[in-house]
């Protein structure tokens, strides 16, 4: 079982990229939970959402506390979030910023065995989405680094899902699947 | 059966999605956190015509619950939901609906008492109405709770009483899992269709409704009502076996997890009985004799079969997610106590309370080892405190 733990702003689309990835798991086969923090919901404050995914049904319904996988969707909240608290020693950080894996491990004093990874989601969806919604790019710069998903199977499913939703914005399907992509192909690790 | 779908859901929109394939005549609610999306997302059903529902919005959840006894009474096919101080808000007519004997089915998302206010998990709610006379349903995950509440409309009209089917704040309402859905041919012919025996609107058998009762017959009524909620025993199990043959998920008036063979137990309610599934599988894995019963139903409770599945258990812990403020143990605690008591000779007499969880207090893998560590010590003649606060600074 993977456990994964997203950090985001109130309003950054945090629980979002949990339930988007959960449905994305489920649909490959496997066993899911998404859920988010359970706290006060206030715009711009330090929020977290959480996934497991498993192969086999997932009996556990304590919180994540020692999470694989920790992705963060704003580097500004690693100044006063400790985003690597419980994550093993080899465990994988994925962050949304400009800056390379290097530079974000002595910056923010990673420690070492981690495994980080950087995309500028932000940048992606602002060039594709038109809006800086990292959420959806995030996903495809998580598959690319963790391997935990199929890309290919990912993409149609989400193709599937994003033509159901928006029927009547064909631009926001395909903006969202070219920042998938994009942060598919970006992502440094 | 035709083919089922499989999909991500929350607790509640597995709850809001048992209600749009029952398709109530009538839904009478008011929002409250963390069941408010049950009734939001199902508002949403009614606006879009996916549901002939006469959805009634009202001001109160005391008036909610007024609306569905009159709805009930009439004959329509009801349900509602709320949590915690709505359902408190509510407790007057419960125990109304419940002595009309009025079949309304109940969302109800566990969630604390105030004071002090709190809006995360316990079972304070539940707990404080347990009296009321509906039949109490627990869910451990969202699959049950979607399974639960298609069960609940059949057994609420087959006893004549209300159901309520709850599933644990925010753990399982707001949490998303993998949820088998039946398809909506399979859902309807399974809860069929309403035929009730006696209703205010049927003009050919006018009945009185919520009349005087005094010395003269509200005892006999009482006795009725009493023997409904044990017959409704039955009619649980008849209808989780036709459940179980029909989709293949098998129900019963409690789960027993790796009792083969054990000798210490937990006996807890929810979603926390699944997280001690996996302290049991560990447990097992290493040859410590480990089990679990998870209470399904605890209205009626059962307490002959509860007591049977914990005979020849060399210590037993009962986990509450409230108090009974009595100065003794929890609810649950009390009541297995209570079946022990009425068992057969040389049954366990070594059970140990812990109280845990109040106001959504995380419940982690270590603490249910600890409780299991602590069976072990009693099982071989430790003295261990009758009760203990699992998770709390004193």
């Amino acid at each position: 079982m993977i456990e994964i733990r997203w950090h985001g702003r109130g309003g950054q689309g945090a629980k979002t990229a949990a339930l988007l990835l959960a449905d994305a798991a489920l649909a490959s086969g496997k066993y899911i939970q998404a859920f988010p923090e359970y706290g006060p919901e206030r715009m711009g404050a330090p929020v977290a959402s959480f996934n497991r995914i498993s192969p086999s049904p997932i009996k556990l319904h304590s919180g994540v506390t020692d999470p694989d996988i920790v992705i963060v969707l704003d580097p500004t909240l690693m100044d006063s979030v400790d985003v690597t608290e419980g994550m093993p020693a080899n465990g994988t950080l994925l962050v949304n910023i400009e800056k390379s894996p290097a530079e974000v491990k002595v910056i923010f004093g990673i420690g070492a065995g981690i495994k980080i990874c950087t995309v500028d989601a932000s940048n992606i969806s602002i060039e594709t989405i038109g809006r800086d919604i990292p959420n959806t790019p995030m996903l495809g710069a998580l598959i690319k680094a963790t391997g935990i998903l199929d890309f290919k199977e990912m993409m149609e499913d989400m193709k599937k899902k994003l033509e159901k939703k928006f029927k009547t914005k064909p631009e926001v399907i395909a903006g969202n699947l070219k920042a998938i992509e994009r942060a598919y192909n970006e992502v440094r690790i | 059966m035709d083919k089922t779908n499989i999909v991500a859901r929350t607790g509640n929109e597995a709850m809001a999605e048992a209600m749009r394939q029952i398709n109530p005549d009538v839904v009478a609610a008011y929002p409250i956190t963390p069941a408010t999306e049950v009734v939001q997302i199902f508002a949403g059903y009614v606006a879009d015509g996916l549901v002939k529902t006469e959805f009634v919005p009202v001001e109160s959840e005391h008036s909610a619950m007024s609306a569905c006894i009159g709805s009930a009474a009439a004959g329509g096919r009801t349900m509602t939901g709320t949590s915690s101080q709505g359902l408190a808000l509510m407790a007057e007519m419960l125990y109304i609906a419940a002595g009309l004997r009025l079949p309304i089915v109940m969302a109800d998302v566990n969630r604390a008492l105030s004071s002090p206010i709190n809006i995360h998990c316990d079972h304070s709610d539940t707990m404080m109405v347990k009296e009321s006379g509906w039949i109490q349903i627990f869910s451990e995950n969202c699959q049950e709770a979607y399974d639960n509440m298609l069960q609940a409309i059949r057994i609420a009209e087959k006893a004549k009483l209300p159901v309520m089917v709850t599933t644990d704040g925010f753990i399982i309402s707001h949490g998303m899992e993998r949820l088998e859905i039946l398809s909506d041919a399979d859902a309807k012919a399974f809860v069929g269709e309403y035929k009730p025996e006696y209703y205010l609107l049927n003009f050919e058998k006018p009945i009185t409704v919520g009349a005087l009762d005094l010395t003269d017959y509200y005892f006999e009524h009482k006795r009725q009502q009493i023997e409904a909620i044990k017959d409704s025993k039955q009619i649980i199990l008849d209808v989780a076996g036709e459940f179980g043959a029909k989709f293949g998920r098998e129900y019963g008036l409690f789960e027993k997890y790796k009792m083969d063979g054990a000798e210490i137990v937990i006996v807890a309610m929810g979603s926390t009985a699944g997280t001690a599934k996996v302290v049991v599988d560990g447990l097992r894995s290493k040859g410590v004799k480990a089990g679990l019963v998870k209470p399904r139903i605890f209205r009626p409770f059962p307490k002959e079969e509860l007591a049977e599945s914990l005979k020849g258990m060399k210590a037993i812990a009962v986990m509450d997610r409230s108090d009974s403020m009595n100065a003794q143990e929890g609810p649950l605690a009390l009541e297995i106590k209570a079946a022990l008591y009425d068992a057969p000779a040389g049954s366990c007499r070594t059970v140990l309370s812990y109280i845990y969880g109040l106001g959504g207090r995380e419940i982690k893998l270590e603490d249910i080892e600890l409780v299991y560590n602590d069976l072990s010590e009693a099982s071989k003649g430790k003295a261990k405190p009758k009760v203990s606060y699992l998770g709390v600074r004193e």
